[in-house]
């Protein structure tokens, strides 16, 4: 029986750790599961698809109609993944980055296993900063999914060559790969703002499917908001205003205001959301 | 090597309030855990005993009132306690699709003082203690009510604990289970770890707990050790005859209080008399009156006052929840 010395076993050992433990746990746990791989599936599927269809039709995509892009793909593979990027960042990327951030702490909620974590003890904020640890790294997944298999499917079904810019500069094959990962990251910190969002949502109900519906609600909603122009002042303060704003990393030499004006505003919204789902997750009675 | 003992309380609470809206859950209770001890936490459904148990641990803060657990004003010290303390609270809650290795492992993780190194031992035991090792790899979601609970359990056991919270232990499990627990709960106390442990199975609080407190509507109606409890209870007299009339007389005229014994399964055929409040009586003397006025006893059994007895005339007869 081992229990004779539990006292003074735990009296005796160092209390030290540096609770990296919860976040590799946490990351584990995310992409262990099902739900996560279905949904990096269908993200990975969007830039197959978009390549077969271009690569089936006979007819040339007149330039202007259809995505950004998309008339540029037969030319040259490597424009694939930007194009699926830009398709995947109005509803796709949203709807998978509000299932897992609204999933955060109404998920465990749900399952009854946020009381254990608590008791563990996992630590309120220590606990609220891995879950959107884990969001975060779901939100750099889901873009360099969109992006590697893009990438993949433009170099198997079209021809690869040096890239016209928008600025009507050429720039290589490897230049090219490197500003796609540009786009990439680019989008990736537009997600940041909808996953803190959700994080906040996510602290205050034990259904995580109504935290996920309204996260993607509001995302749905700020882009409807920015296209009225009746709402011009408020247009700055959406979150989604600049998600489509990285065709200055298109340009030679590239431009970084957008991309500094929308890290400045995702991490505004990080900021304000963080804090109050501090507030609120800090002093939430846990009964689930 | 045994822990020296110490006197203050594992837990102490004074005027603890938890309301939801404007019902109070638990209202006012003075609770007191002495060290060492097997502390059953009995009430009725509904009467605050998970309520309680969060707002100790600090899962839900409390209205007002003062806890101390293990010695320290929780929840201030909520993150120097918590180690030391294994819970279960309201049933088991798991990952259902990872297996019941990889939950203890991510809740062993989610503990920032839990040594890495020997995780996966510490894993492998606690699962071993509340056999659970055959099923260890199998997915929680194709685990039984019972399993799930023996996993709960030996979340619990994961790490040596000076306390253990533990409610409704036995709730789904089979015989074996239940004296598992029973079992473990003993050898575990006989370490001197303080058991907290809510039921309302009397029955097992009887034979596994050497203090009990018992809640009502959000009171704490009696606390203290179980034989004390007990004892504030009338032991009564169960004659078995088939005279049951002349034997009610005699009792009446003795100044017992006669009544139908429950459950009046007597052998030969006999009725039994149940009397009540013997006072100073002599048993001897009681059979003697019975026998000398004819009554043809053919069993005599003096008996205290069962836990059960104590714990309706504590909550109330009705069996409505309050709600
Ligand atoms: N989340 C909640 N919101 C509002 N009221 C609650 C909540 N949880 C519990 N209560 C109320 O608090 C009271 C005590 O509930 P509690 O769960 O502590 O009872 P219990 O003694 O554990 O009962 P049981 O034996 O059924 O487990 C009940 O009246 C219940 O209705
Ligand atoms: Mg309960």
């Amino acid at each position: 029986m081992s229990a004779e010395t539990a006292a003074s076993r735990n009296a005796g050992a160092p209390r030290q750790g540096k609770g990296w433990a919860l976040l590799g746990s946490e990351l584990s746990v995310l992409f262990r599961r099902l739900r996560t791989w279905a949904m990096l599936t269908a993200l990975a599927a969007v830039p197959i698809l978009i390549a077969v269809a271009v690569k089936l039709s006979s007819r040339p995509t007149t330039p202007g109609r259809g995505p950004l892009f998309l008339d540029r793909i037969t030319q040259n593979g490597l424009f694939v993944a930007v194009t699926a990027l830009v398709v995947c960042v109005p509803l796709f990327l949203p709807l998978t980055v509000g299932v897992v951030a609204g999933d955060t702490i109404a998920g465990e909620a749900n399952l009854g296993t946020l009381r254990y974590l608590l008791l563990a003890p996992a630590g309120r904020i220590r606990l609220l900063l891995v879950k959107y640890a884990g969001a975060v790294a779901f939100c750099c997944a889901a873009t360099a999914t969109v992006t590697a298999s893009g990438a993949l499917a433009g170099v198997v079904l079209f021809p690869v060559g040096p890239v016209t810019l928008l600025s009507g500069d050429t720039i290589s094959v490897g230049e090219s790969a490197w500003r796609s990962l540009l786009i990439a990251a680019y989008i990736t910190v537009s997600l940041l703002g909808l996953s803190a969002i959700g994080l906040l949502i996510s602290t205050f109900t034990d259904v995580p499917v109504g935290a996920m519906a309204a996260t993607i609600v509001f995302s749905v909603v700020s882009q409807v908001l920015d296209n009225l122009p009746q709402l011009e002042w408020l247009h700055p303060w959406l979150f989604s205003h600049h998600w489509l704003g990285f065709a200055d990393l298109l340009r030679q030499p590239v431009s970084w205001t957008s991309f500094g004006d929308n890290a400045i505003l995702q991490a505004g919204y990080i900021a304000v959301c963080g804090a109050l789902a501090y507030a609120k997750f800090s002093n939430k009675d846990v009964l689930s | 090597m045994k822990e020296p003992v110490r006197s203050d309380p594992a837990i102490e609470t004074h005027g603890l309030v938890k309301r939801f809206g404007h019902r109070s859950a638990v209202d006012g209770i003075d609770l007191a855990v002495p060290r060492g001890t097997v502390f059953g936490f009995l009430g009725p459904n509904g009467s605050g005993k998970t309520t309680t148990i969060r707002v100790l641990l600090g899962l839900a803060s409390a209205n007002s009132g003062d806890i101390s657990v293990l010695g320290k004003a929780m929840p201030q010290a909520l993150a120097s306690v918590l180690p030391d303390v294994g819970a279960l609270v309201e049933g088991p809650g798991f990952y259902p699709f990872l297996s019941g290795t990889g939950n203890l492992m991510r809740l062993d993780a989610a503990d920032r003082h839990a040594p890495s190194s020997t995780r996966r031992h510490r894993v492998d035991d606690a699962l071993e203690r509340v056999g659970l090792s055959h099923a260890a790899g199998k997915k929680v979601r194709a685990y039984s009510l019972g399993m799930k609970q023996r996993l709960g359990l030996a979340n619990a056991l994961l790490r040596p604990r000076e306390l253990l919270v533990l409610d409704e232990p036995t709730n789904g499990l089979d015989p074996q289970g239940t004296r598992e627990v029973r079992s473990l709960v003993r050898s575990l106390a006989a370490g001197g770890t303080t058991v907290f442990v809510s039921s309302h199975l009397l029955a097992e609080v009887e034979q596994m707990c050497t203090h009990v407190g018992v809640m009502s509507a959000g009171r704490l109606v009696a606390q203290g050790p179980l034989d004390e409890l007990r004892a504030a209870g009338q032991a009564h007299v169960l004659v078995h005859t088939p005279d049951v009339e002349r034997a009610a007389h005699v009792l009446s005229r003795l100044g017992l209080v006669p009544g139908d014994a429950p459950g009046t399964g007597s052998p030969w055929g006999t009725t039994a008399v149940l009397g009540t409040g013997l006072d100073g009586l002599e048993p001897e003397a009681i059979v003697a009156a019975l026998v000398a006025d004819g009554v043809r006893v053919r069993g005599f059994t003096v008996e205290n006052a069962s836990l059960e007895e104590r714990f309706v005339s504590l909550t109330g007869e009705g069996f409505d929840v309050v709600g």
